[in-house]
């Protein structure tokens, strides 16, 4: 697929921050029958669907949702390589929803004080994603002060994300956006919910050593097309039908 | 295998708006009261049906005896002049 | 007052004859008690198993619209097996217990979630004939006799109005869209018809527990009475999806005022509950293995919240009653 250069304000940035919305959703999808525990079905699910619903917004604010969803290819994807990464197990999946629920929260207060094309949508979000902050929060407690096992899973989990955590605070164009106090704010936050759970901050590399760049360039992970090949084979297989 | 520790039963009660009294919903499992309060977040008001929840742990409630039904409950049945339709109030005096 | 063994039960027999609820402390008798446990046991576990054929596809779902649906709908049947599960409890079966039994082969769950969804259009026929299905069969519980059985199913049938409506919904654009897209719907609906029909049980002159849990108002209706009554409403259904029923001897029987239908086989229906269905194994290996890999999550929690109350770690800061932002 042929797609057309990313400049014009608002659509990299409703896309970079609707694909992470719409991938992130998809991978907790995924978990859909697998989760550990039965409540835990109703809360990834409750977290999938605000992250669907913020994406379809965010979408159809740059073109059809569904065009954009099932006919990019993946190099058009702009989502940061974080939320595509795979579920693995319920430590990786709670590591990365603090990481990136922790980024959204202080993201969208921002983007919901301001005044863009996104304040309204961000009012809206920054309270779900509060609560999607609060459950990574909670869950991280529990495994970094847990068992001995639960607590090594989880210190595992936080350091094998942590090189995709770097590219959450490069500017994306068309966001007004103090990317350096959000960082700040972010690493302050994550760095306390991990000091209560016994663990620490990791201090690797935060992205990389690619030169090219990363997942808002457009440039994924290899789980990434699978995900994608599985999302989008039934409507491609279709073109032109409607669901 | 499977695990030994399993979860205590918590239950749950949901102010449906402001206004009402909390009200029994149902119950569910939790580790702690924290995560109590959050699955029942999510498990019970997933179609807006809450403004406000309470989680009690179930072992805390005691419950009146059905063996003791009748000493508990029968004396408060036979006096009906607790109750405002015991009254006859002639027709078309209002505001009583 | 009575207290003995004839009075508890002269006082229970009276209660479900005034169509009184029986409620969790009430004494009833050792019989009605396994039967309730039974039957909500293997009605939760229908919900839990049966997330599995559609959670298939959320992956796969062919618009976001759809997708959401989807996740909103098997998100709703984790739902309503843990209300189920609960109300179980109350009758003083935990839900470990019930899942052991489950992960074992000593509970079953309905056979229906036996079968696989091979196309997306398997995800309406669900919604339309296996949630009809099941609503036909779970409206009238909600009289049920005992009460939190049938508070559960109060709440579940408001909640699942929704999961038969966006099933025939969903079958209804494939079968106006494409000519490939009508082709699966009609598969779909060939390949569902059957088993659907199934799930009523078996026919009510070799239906083992339906005459006790009927006197007791468990039941409210006959597994026949409750299939001859989804038939006659999947017909016109079925016309105005412009899709047909795959039942040569279906036709409206003028004398009866109700639709006959064709002979139910049986075989397939007892092979399938034994086990040998095309997807019993995968199903149960699938549920066992969440399980399993779960029970490290759940003593993580549960250690947590011991370290808690024995002080070794500072409680949490926050309020006790949370108040929602709705």
């Amino acid at each position: 697929m042929n797609d057309a250069p990313v400049t014009a304000p608002p659509r990299a940035a409703a896309l970079a921050l609707g694909d992470d919305a719409l991938v992130l959703s998809h991978r907790l999808g995924e978990w859909a029958g697998h989760a550990p525990v039965l409540e835990e079905e109703v809360a990834l699910a409750n977290i999938a669907l605000d992250l669907l619903g913020q994406a379809r917004i965010l979408l159809s604010l740059v073109g059809d949702e569904d065009e954009l969803a099932y006919l990019r290819e993946e190099r058009a994807f702009r989502n940061l390589q974080l939320v595509e990464q795979p579920n693995g197990d319920f430590a990786q999946t709670i590591a990365r929803q603090l990481y990136f629920s922790t980024y959204q929260l202080f993201l969208y207060r921002q983007l919901a004080a301001g005044d863009s094309a996104f304040t309204g949508l961000a009012a809206k979000a920054v309270k779900e994603v509060a609560y999607h902050q609060d459950h990574a929060a909670h869950w991280t407690l529990r495994l970094g002060d847990g068992t001995a096992e639960s607590h090594e899973r989880m210190a595992r989990a936080c350091g094998a994300l942590w090189r995709y955590t770097g590219e959450m605070f490069e500017p994306v164009e068309g966001l007004e956006v103090d990317w350096r106090a959000l960082e700040d704010s972010w690493r302050e936050s994550v760095a306390g919910v991990l000091e209560r759970a016994t663990l620490t901050l990791p201090d690797g590399p935060r992205s990389g050593a690619w030169r090219a760049g990363a997942g808002r360039q457009g440039l994924h992970t290899e789980p990434f097309g699978p995900m994608l090949a599985e999302m989008q084979h039934l409507h491609r297989s279709h073109p032109g039908a409607s669901w | 295998m499977s695990s030994s520790t399993d979860w205590p039963l918590w239950e749950v009660f949901v102010r449906s708006r402001r206004g009402l009294s909390h009200t029994h919903a149902g119950s569910l499992h939790a580790p702690d009261a924290e995560m109590a309060l959050r699955n029942a977040r999510d498990l019970y008001t997933r179609r807006n049906e809450g403004v406000s929840i309470w989680v009690v742990p179930s072992s805390a409630i005691t419950a009146s005896s059905p063996d003791e039904k009748d000493p508990f409950f029968a004396s408060a049945a036979d006096k009906p002049y607790r109750h405002p339709t015991f009254y006859e109030i002639p027709e078309g005096v209002k505001h009583l | 007052m009575e207290t003995t063994a004839e009075g508890f039960e002269a006082a229970f027999d009276a209660a479900v004859a005034a169509d009184e609820r029986i409620e969790p402390r009430d004494w009833m008798p050792e019989a009605y008690r396994a039967s309730l446990v039974r039957q909500i046991a293997q009605h939760a576990h229908s919900e839990i198993i049966g997330m599995q054929p559609e959670a298939n596809w959320i992956s796969r779902a062919p618009s976001l619209r759809r997708k959401a649906i989807l996740m909103a709908k098997v998100q709703d049947e984790a739902g309503h097996g843990l209300y189920l599960y609960s109300a179980a409890e109350t009758l003083g079966t935990g839900r470990e217990e019930l899942l052991d039994k489950l992960h074992t082969g000593r509970q079953k769950y309905s056979s229906i979630f036996n079968y696989p969804t091979l196309t997306w259009a398997d995800v309406g026929a669900i919604g339309w004939l296996v949630d009809g299905a099941a609503i036909t069969n779970q409206v009238p519980l909600c009289r049920c006799s005992y009460g939190p059985y049938a508070r559960a199913m109060v709440r579940i049938c408001k909640e699942e109005s929704f999961h038969q409506r966006q099933g025939y919904e969903l079958l209804l654009a494939l079968s106006n869209g494409t000519p490939a897209q009508h082709e699966m719907a009609q598969d779909a609906v060939n390949r569902w018809w059957w088993p659907s029909l199934m799930m009523f049980g078996p026919p009510d002159d070799e239906s083992a527990h339906s005459a006790q849990s009927m006197a007791w108002k468990i039941k409210r209706h006959s597994n026949d009475e409750l299939r001859q009554r989804f038939v006659d409403i999947c017909v016109p259904q079925a016309e105005a999806l412009g899709l047909a029923l795959p039942d040569p001897d279906l036709r409206w029987n003028e004398e009866r005022g109700r639709h006959d239908f064709g002979a139910i086989d049986w075989a397939e229906f007892r092979e399938v509950l034994k086990g040998n269905g095309p997807c019993n194994e995968q199903r149960i290996t699938q549920r066992r293995r969440a399980h399993e890999e779960g029970a490290w999550v759940r003593d993580a929690a549960a250690a947590y919240a011991t370290k808690r109350r024995a002080g070794s770690v500072p409680a949490e800061d926050g309020v006790r009653m949370m108040e929602a932002t709705a």
